[in-house]
């Protein structure tokens, strides 16, 4: 930046009289639908290129996750011959072939349904959790929310990728996709209730708590009906990111081996699989790596494009 | 001041005994029996397998156990590995390895992130704002041993510059690329706190207030502006230190770097349970003591933090 350059001074926001009629600044608008915050975040979201793209790729995962068979016709497991092992990529297995001589791509578009299925288990989870703990701490205060708070940093304390580790070592028999999703769900959730109560001490002193307790409303009610549904908006954003970040964790925790067992086609696996011939056939872990980081990446987008919508503040940084 | 560390320190011993004791009772809940596991294939002698149990407290209730667990903590006593060597006697061999790997990669992602970060703030909206986002925006959906795995193939397999294995010394120019690997897994946040942080600050009053002065933009963006910007940094960067032990953990497993986190990979690979819990409860532990340290030091700068609550 050139350094004459003027620094950053306020806007004005008044318009002058003479230019702007007051008739049409005080108008009000009678035929137009009341905004609220999540129409604004409609409206701000769909302008973005970002939100298609990140929604896009979304709903193409979730359709590879739920119809494989749509996407590739050869079988992952059943049609594996050792005579390919690392072998290059031919015109019907376009990605190349595993160790075990398996197609990179089958194995891939197969494997996409474990780690959306752990990703959505662990957000159902930590959102319930973080909701439940979030909304009686930061609304009913007092000792309740001493205990959960501190109830809170001890799961906070432990990183939950090491919890994670020594869960899935202790129950190293029962390793299937839901233990897996409550290893990590069941370390995560402090996050989530930590922003949540930020948000309710905020929301819960506005006026129109006031209003619904002068008119008797019970304090229960109140706070499912007004002050949850208004302080929502951060754990949805928290929750849309997390989603990634379990889905990370699914595969960093099958990549050390305690995750998923071999059996079970993943992401993860495959990567851990490959990580011994890597100088020789990279491409049975480049491409596994590359879904991954795709279909993490468009949460975490989204993620961020939500927040924006959602956020004031963040929207005048962008 | 005093009354400041009092407290935070008393604060502090809940969420020690909790953590622990959470610990202690996923092993408890551990199946199998410990002690016939020791045996393997064989049958043991009923009388030296009730010896052992008394040696190892495991005739005693489970708080019992727990308080006798903690008080070894207490006095350093992890607890031995699978091997048979204690747990203290390997972390005192492999801990000065990790704190130099740690180092390297904070001093990378500190220099390297607030940096960007700045820039990019100052330049919001521009073109190299714009590129910085989307490039922060991948390295976050990346996981860790992708990343080291990418990093070992483009630099140590194709382009030959760096060793993709740590020779046994662990020797500062080895230590490189594994130092980015774990730097780049909390770079990219660095990155954007700092870029918002910046732009935050440079609306505030007292920016204003330096340039109605006439300071130079030279004087007003490392004292006025970047210093003020720091302060979230800093505190963002202990609460992710879980974040690195974790990253420290498979960084040094891929490139075999012989610190704790590589004994805490390979242990978990092998499936040595013991091992595995004494290295995550080091683990947790020091993650504690940095982040008491952190906010200890915090409220030390920045005085406001020591009078609320």
């Amino acid at each position: 930046m050139s350094s004459n350059q003027t620094p950053p001074t306020p806007a004005h926001y008044v318009a002058p009289l003479e230019e702007t009629p007051l008739v049409a600044v005080d108008a009000v608008k009678v035929g137009e639908r009341p905004s609220n915050l999540w129409i604004d975040a409609w409206r701000d979201m769909r302008r973005r290129p970002m939100f298609w793209i990140s929604s896009a790729i979304i709903l193409l995962v979730v359709l590879v996750a739920l119809f494989p068979g749509l996407f590739t016709q050869v079988p992952p497991n059943d049609d594996c011959q050792l005579s390919n092992s690392n072998g290059a990529p031919t015109a019907e297995h376009i990605l190349g072939f595993t160790k075990q001589g398996c197609d990179v791509f089958s194995r891939i578009i197969h494997g996409t349904s474990t780690s959306l299925t752990v990703g959505i288990i662990v957000t159902i989870l930590t959102s319930v959790l973080g909701i439940v703990f979030g909304m009686f701490a930061g609304y009913y205060g007092g000792w309740l929310d001493s205990v959960l708070s501190r109830a809170g940093d001890i799961f906070f304390s432990i990183p939950y990728i090491l919890a994670a580790v020594v869960i899935m070592s202790v129950f190293s028999a029962y390793r299937n996709v839901f233990v897996i999703a409550l290893a990590i769900g069941i370390f995560a959730w402090p996050a989530t209730a930590r922003v949540l109560r930020a948000e309710i001490l905020r929301v819960k002193n506005s006026d129109y708590v006031m209003a619904s307790q002068a008119l008797g409303v019970s304090r229960f009610r109140i706070l499912i009906r007004h002050v949850l549904p208004n302080s929502i908006a951060p754990v949805i954003v928290v929750t849309t990111i997390s989603l990634g970040a379990a889905i990370v964790a699914e595969a960093t925790l099958s990549f050390l081996g305690v995750g998923l067992p071999n059996s079970t086609m993943s992401w993860g696996n495959d990567i851990s699989a490959a990580q011994t011939d890597l100088r020789t056939a990279p491409q049975t872990l480049i491409y596994p790596s590359i879904a991954l980081s795709i279909t993490v990446l468009s949460f975490i987008m989204l993620g961020e494009v939500v927040r924006d919508a959602l956020d004031p503040k963040a929207r005048a940084q962008r | 001041m005093a009354g400041y560390i009092f407290r935070r320190i008393l604060q502090a011993v809940p969420v020690l005994l909790g953590t622990t004791f959470l610990i202690y009772f996923m092993v408890f809940a551990m199946p199998g029996d410990p002690l016939l596991a020791l045996f393997g294939d064989k049958t043991p002698n009923p009388a030296l397998l009730e010896r052992l149990r008394a040696e190892y407290h495991l005739d005693q209730p489970f708080i019992v156990q727990y308080f006798l667990y903690l008080g070894g903590i207490l006095r350093g006593d992890f607890g031995t590995s699978f091997s048979g060597e204690p747990v203290s006697a390997i972390l005192a061999r492999t801990f000065p390895v990790t704190i130099r790997l740690a180092i390297m990669a904070l001093f990378i992602e500190f220099v390297g992130g607030v940096l960007i970060g700045l820039v990019s703030g100052l330049r919001k909206g521009k073109l190299f704002d714009a590129s910085a986002l989307v490039v922060s925006l991948i390295f976050i959906s990346l996981p860790i041993f992708v990343i080291a795995f990418v990093g070992q193939f483009i630099f140590g397999i194709q382009l030959g510059w760096a060793r993709t294995t740590v020779s046994s010394g662990a020797p500062i120019q080895d230590l490189i690329l594994p130092a980015f690997v774990l730097a780049s897994i909390t770079f990219a946040q660095i990155v954007r706190l700092t870029r918002s942080s910046v732009i935050e600050t440079q609306s505030l009053d007292f920016v204003r207030t330096a340039y109605g002065k006439g300071l130079t933009r030279r004087r007003i963006i490392p004292v006025h502006i970047l210093r003020n910007s720091l302060i979230p940094v800093v505190t963002y960067a202990a609460t992710d230190f879980g974040v690195l032990l974790v990253g420290a953990t498979v960084t040094e497993g891929i490139f075999n770097v012989p610190g704790v986190g590589r004994t805490l990979y390979q242990a978990i690979i092998r499936g040595e349970g013991p091992t595995v819990v004494s290295f995550v409860t080091v683990m947790v532990l020091i993650y504690l003591v940095v982040n008491l340290v952190v906010d200890l030091l915090y409220g030390l700068l920045d005085p406001r933090i020591r009078y609320v609550k």
